[in-house]
């Protein structure tokens, strides 16, 4: 990994897109930031603009309609950027499956940097996954 | 009249969670119009339903929605069981019952943060947050899982509810009140919250009924709904509790009925508790036969419809869904105009949204690319019918 990357590791500012979820992994998402989890304490930031942030955690199956737009607003993020497929649906569809408003699995899309499986992934779940993204650069 | 101009907000934007397209069309400040874009979350969950077998279904429609996780299993769970003719054991009511309400908790406690948010009292947020916590706990006590609870199955439900789990739901709901109290003084009280809400984002009755406006929007417009005393599912009509409505119509109105809910639901919580009989827990169902059913639950965010007709064989034929958020979201088109773009930020929370439940249909051109507008679907229709006539009009020659 280049020098910029570990740079990015300090501290992590993270944009949420949904593209299609159940809102559940949002919510999760979401409870990182509030008193129990509390991931500011690690540096850890939610940005409100794609153009601020480092990582972008995906979460739920690729819809069709949604897929432009988000390949607009990826092309905006500053790179290096990270993606990270939140939830077991951008990592393999889950039973949404078949659906024919729905496009693929996200890393055939894009290139996925890490994956947190699970329905929704508890919090300490979506931490754990952060920190071992950062390992994985510094390694 | 100063000049018109487009505000697009969406569909990933800070202020929302989901992806969804709002265009404010604003004079000066003053938001004038607003034109509504959803289709970026459709899953096409009623034609996945057709097929899968029918428990695979509960799992599938559990996940319309992450918040209200246990209503859409629920009101599918009576459609099957209207269809069947069955009755549920007591037991099962119960544990129904007392999952919905914390569910109803969990939902209410979520969208006050959120409000606080929009306000800019991030101080709300946090505090809303940190009450929810301990609802999710229990959650995963009952049910081993913080969200997607799969409590529920045509015929009963699918765990027990330990008799150690009491005395610790107990406490947790005992322990909520003191901060539920503190919210609604903090929405009585706070000069701010009221600057900011009151009289905000006016829902009048009228206009409430004719979008046919549901669940909390609607009570604090002063319309007297509540799918739990009229329609009378699960034991609800046993226990004591009110219905709360409010007749301003603004968005202090719906904060305060959610607050207000929230107490109710404890107290309901609690009468469940002290009532809950012994006994099974299902009703053993082998097969579904031919039929329709039809299934009607008060969802945090008002009524969920769900409607099923089966052929016989392990999978329905048609499964409808109708969400809350569907008309409540509507109602945007009267609240959020003629107020400033920084109220409309919170207008358009105030009724609660839930994309993910409202998302159920979508229309194709024959190139693949999806278009949902409301002038597109008028405009095709047109199509059709000069077609029609072009052919009727050739026949006559």
């Amino acid at each position: 990994m280049g020098i910029k990357e570990k740079i990015l590791t300090k501290s992590l500012w993270v944009f949420h897109a949904s593209v299609g979820s159940c809102n559940n992994c949002d919510i999760e998402i979401l409870d990182c930031l509030t008193p129990r989890f509390d991931v500011e304490r690690l540096g850890i930031q939610l940005v409100g603009s794609i153009r601020h942030a480092d990582v972008i955690l995906v979460t739920g199956a690729m819809n069709k309609k949604a897929l432009k737009r988000f390949k607009k607003v990826c092309g905006q993020a500053p790179k290096p950027c990270f993606i990270v497929a939140v939830g077991i649906c951008p990592c393999s569809m889950h039973m949404f499956k078949g659906s024919y408003s729905m496009q693929s699995p996200l890393d055939e899309i894009m290139p996925v940097d890490l994956y947190i499986p699970g329905c929704p992934p508890r919090p300490e779940a979506i931490i754990a996954g952060l920190a071992k993204l950062i390992n994985k650069v510094n390694k | 009249m100063a000049e018109r101009k487009i505000v697009p907000i969406g569909p990933y934007h800070p202020l929302q969670e989901e992806p969804e397209f709002f265009k404010l069309i604003v004079e000066g400040e003053h938001v004038v119009e607003l034109e509504i874009d959803i289709g970026y979350n459709h899953r096409g969950i009623e034609k996945l339903a057709e097929e899968k077998h029918w428990d695979q279904i509960t799992f599938l429609v559990e996940r319309i929605c992450g918040i209200c996780s246990n209503s859409h299993p629920f009101a599918y769970c009576l459609a099957g069981e209207d269809l069947l003719g069955i009755e549920v054991p007591e037991r099962a009511n119960y544990i129904r019952m007392i999952i919905d309400e914390l569910q109803r908790l969990h939902s209410h406690l979520l969208w006050l943060g959120l409000a606080g948010h929009f306000i800019g009292y991030n101080t709300i947020w946090m505090w809303a947050w940190k009450a929810r916590e301990p609802v999710l706990d229990l959650f995963e006590l009952i049910s081993g899982n913080r969200q997607n609870y799969a409590m529920l199955k045509i015929g009963g439900v699918r765990r027990d509810i330990k008799e150690e789990a009491y005395p610790v739901i107990r406490k947790t709901i005992k322990n909520l009140y003191p901060t539920l109290k503190m919210f609604q003084k903090a929405i009585q009280d706070d000069p701010v919250i009221q600057t900011r809400t009151r009289g905000v984002g006016i829902l009048k009755k009228e206009d409430g009924i004719s979008f046919g406006a549901v669940g909390p929007t609607a009570r604090a417009s002063g319309i007297d709904i509540d799918v739990r005393r009229d329609d009378r599912y699960a034991r609800y009509d046993t226990l004591s509790w009110s219905v709360i409505t409010r007749n301003e119509g603004d968005i202090h109105a719906k904060l305060l009925v959610r607050v207000l809910e929230m107490i109710e639901s404890c107290s309901i919580i609690e009468q469940c508790l002290d009532r809950i009989p012994k006994g099974e827990i299902e009703t053993e169902v082998r097969d579904i036969p031919q039929g329709e059913g039809i299934g009607r639950v008060e969802a945090p965010r008002g009524e969920c419809f769900h409607y099923i007709r089966s052929d016989g064989t392990n999978r329905p034929v048609r499964h409808k869904i109708r969400a809350p958020s569907f008309v409540n979201v509507a109602t945007n088109l009267v609240t959020v105009p003629g107020y400033t773009i920084s109220d409309a930020a919170l207008t358009l929370a105030a009724v609660d949204p839930c994309y993910c439940c409202t998302e159920r249909s979508a229309a194709f051109t024959l190139t693949g690319e999806k278009i949902l507008k409301g002038e597109d679907l008028i405009r095709l229709s047109i199509e059709k019918t000069e077609k029609i006539k072009k052919i009727y009009g050739n026949d006559k020659k």
